[in-house]
């Protein structure tokens, strides 16, 4: 534990040195709270919530990309052999990625949060502990299944060829870029075993309901949790400190089954849970949107 | 303390250690025990008198898909000693070494380190030890002071950085960037760290492969100060001078056959008491005719060059020039010198160890 926490703080310094990190974790997060509020929100209070919750995913989800890409790095160019030779193992090398990511991400969203509140006018902070659950829980989720594809791939352009996939997915399917409500009802019905679904529609919730507990948002928390631990786990299982490294078919079937959680609670939702009927309803908290005292220009 | 005897093959290897009778019977049980390269045509029985050995290799055999890196590699190193590895490019140095610090698993072979076993103890064993690899990597952005600091808060036993920094040359290097060092400093940088643990074996993997004349004699001083310490040290190297300057005792291998062990005198002593006269003629000459020459104990053809090895060398030149003339042929150049340890792989292989 002690190891993880020095990793952990040594690879905070690292990206607070790095200049594209900052650029993904902090301003482009930012640039789309705007171009996201300006568009979808311009004078809707109501609105201002909702948008809130797939912005606030989106910063979550950026660990996805950021870690994998950074594995892949570290290994392809030798450090983590150098690693190697210390007393540490692959939990926490894995543990300190993901829990530096977690602590510079966290102030993004607050930056977010604070932004949304004086510039568009947020009206209700929500349910801040479910906030802050959802996005430690999604920020750990995302980070892991992006050291799970990590673990499979081999260079740098294969890496980044999977994360497009898997990120097109999750981002034009899950609600996250578009309202769950407003997408074909075969894709809603599929965007029940997507990851960032339960993160986009658990935030919005959180956002809009008023008095919404975290009982209320047992499923979301519990998928994401489930998709956490899974996710470490197979990544903890699959690392690989070298580039020579084969990569077994069974690793790859390991890797694969990350989406098993997703796959079950997907089947549940769609035969009794009441997922896309929550989305419909904060996505109808809109249509009772009032315009604001003070439009944002 | 030592002895060192050349035995023409494997058969011969259990006679001729049974003939050797150590002054007590602890060091007769270290002798027969002693690790001896096995299938090889020519190797050396190291015979201690000392305390069990800090490493033992015996019979590692490692292969990678369709190639056999390692056939059978086994040696001792003391507690105290520095031991070179020495062969070329994929001879099976850096696979050994690797084996040694728990990177790779070997198929078969007994291995231990400090007592322990890499493949089972690995965590235990990278509190013993301290290595830099063939090419050590860090983050870019990640400082000196502080890559020292990280890495040594992660062993029960540490070196105060700051020391390190001073004894490496790296005081003025303490706040910079690890992408802004020289290639020089990186490897000084990479040796530092090999000893933020105050190992008790510490593995450096062609610590000079790349680097300047210069640097590479800063990074001999810095060796020669760890063997004044009387740390256990292995290195794999190419150089011959290297091997020559810095170890007790070097193991030549060649594809993944220790071929010959033993301090670098006993190993040059193999060549016995000959001068190497290498020389380039106008036009191809009959090896056997030049065998034949005056003092000549042996002739071999190398890149197009006719190896001498001389007992008695000005004669032997004499005896060379009159035999060019008489045929018509010309000397185009001469080198002479006295054996070195690339004369002893030669004599080994029939190749230089850069090939």
């Amino acid at each position: 534990m002690r190891h993880t926490w020095k990793l952990t703080l040594s690879r905070m310094r690292l990206a607070m040195r790095n200049r594209a990190f900052l650029f993904f974790s902090l301003i482009m997060p930012l640039a789309f709270l705007f171009v996201a509020m300006g568009i979808f929100a311009r004078g809707l209070v109501n609105a201002t919530s909702y948008i809130l919750g797939p912005v606030l995913a989106l910063t979550v989800m950026g660990s996805f990309w950021g870690l994998s890409i950074q594995l892949v790095i570290f290994r392809e160019q030798g450090i983590l052999r150098r690693f190697r030779l210390a007393p540490i193992g692959p939990g926490a090398m894995l543990a300190s990625s993901i829990l530096s990511n977690y602590f510079l991400t966290l102030p993004t969203v607050i930056i977010e949060f604070a932004l949304a509140r004086w510039f568009f006018h947020l009206q209700s902070w929500g349910n801040l502990w479910a906030v802050l659950a959802l996005v430690t829980l999604g920020t750990v989720t995302f980070a892991a299944l992006g050291l799970t594809v990590a673990s499979v791939t081999n260079t740098m352009q294969e890496t980044q060829i999977i994360n497009n996939l898997i990120w097109t997915v999750f981002l034009f399917l899950s609600g996250a870029t578009v309202p769950l409500p407003r997408l074909p009802s075969w894709i809603q019905k599929l965007a029940l075993f997507l990851p960032p679904t339960y993160l986009v529609e658990g935030l919005q919730r959180a956002l809009t309901e008023r008095d919404i507990t975290l009982w209320d948002l047992r499923t979301e928390l519990l998928a994401l949790a489930g998709g956490t631990i899974f996710s470490f786990w197979v990544s903890q299982q699959l690392f690989r400190w070298e580039p020579e490294q084969k990569v077994s078919r069974r690793a790859k079937v390991w890797a694969a089954s990350t989406i098993v959680p997703f796959i079950l609670l997907g089947v549940w939702e769609y035969s009794h849970g009441p997922l896309l009927r929550n989305s419909k309803s904060a996505f109808d908290t809109l249509r009772e949107a009032q315009p604001s005292p003070d439009r944002t220009r | 303390m030592e002895t060192a005897l050349f035995v023409p093959n494997a058969k011969n290897i259990q006679t001729e250690s049974a003939e050797i009778k150590p002054a007590e019977d602890e060091t007769a049980s270290t002798a027969s025990s002693q690790a001896v390269p096995r299938e090889t045509e020519h190797c050396v029985i190291d015979v201690f008198s000392m305390s069990p050995a800090i490493i033992q290799v015996d019979n590692l055999t490692k292969r990678y898909g369709d190639v056999q890196a390692l056939s059978g590699v086994s040696f001792e190193v003391q507690e105290g000693e520095v031991f070179g590895l020495l062969g070329p490019n994929g001879a099976g140095k850096t696979s050994t070494v690797e084996i040694l610090e728990g990177l790779r698993n070997a198929d078969s072979g007994r291995v231990s380190v400090c007592g322990l076993n890499p493949e089972q103890e690995s965590n235990s064993l990278k509190h013993e030890i301290g290595a830099a690899l063939q090419s050590t990597a860090l983050p870019e952005k990640m400082r000196v002071l502080e890559a020292l600091t990280l890495f040594s808060r992660f062993y029960k036993r540490r070196r105060n950085p700051d020391e390190l920094l001073k004894r490496f040359g790296l005081e003025e290097k303490r706040n910079a960037f690890y992408s802004h060092l020289s290639g020089g400093q990186k490897q000084r940088l990479a040796l530092a760290m090999a000893l933020v643990n105050d190992p008790r074996v510490l593995f450096f993997d062609e610590p000079t492969a790349g680097l300047d004349p210069q640097v590479r004699h800063e990074i001999y001083d810095v060796i020669e100060e760890l063997r004044r310490e009387k740390k256990t040290l292995l290195l794999t190297t190419h150089y011959i001078e290297e091997a020559e300057r810095l170890c007790d005792r070097v193991a030549i291998i060649d594809h993944g056959k220790v071929i010959a062990i033993g301090s670098p005198r006993e190993l040059k002593q193999r060549s016995g008491d000959t001068t190497r006269i290498e020389v380039r003629l106008a036009r191809p000459a009959a090896e056997q005719a030049l065998r034949q020459l005056e003092g000549v104990a042996d002739c071999r053809v190398v890149d197009g060059n006719y190896v001498l090895h001389s007992a008695r060398p000005p004669q032997t030149i004499v005896a060379l020039v009159k035999y060019l003339e008489a045929g018509g042929n010309e000397l185009a150049s001469l080198e002479m010198a006295t054996p070195s340890l690339e004369d002893v792989f030669l004599e080994l292989t029939g190749r230089r160890l850069r090939d």
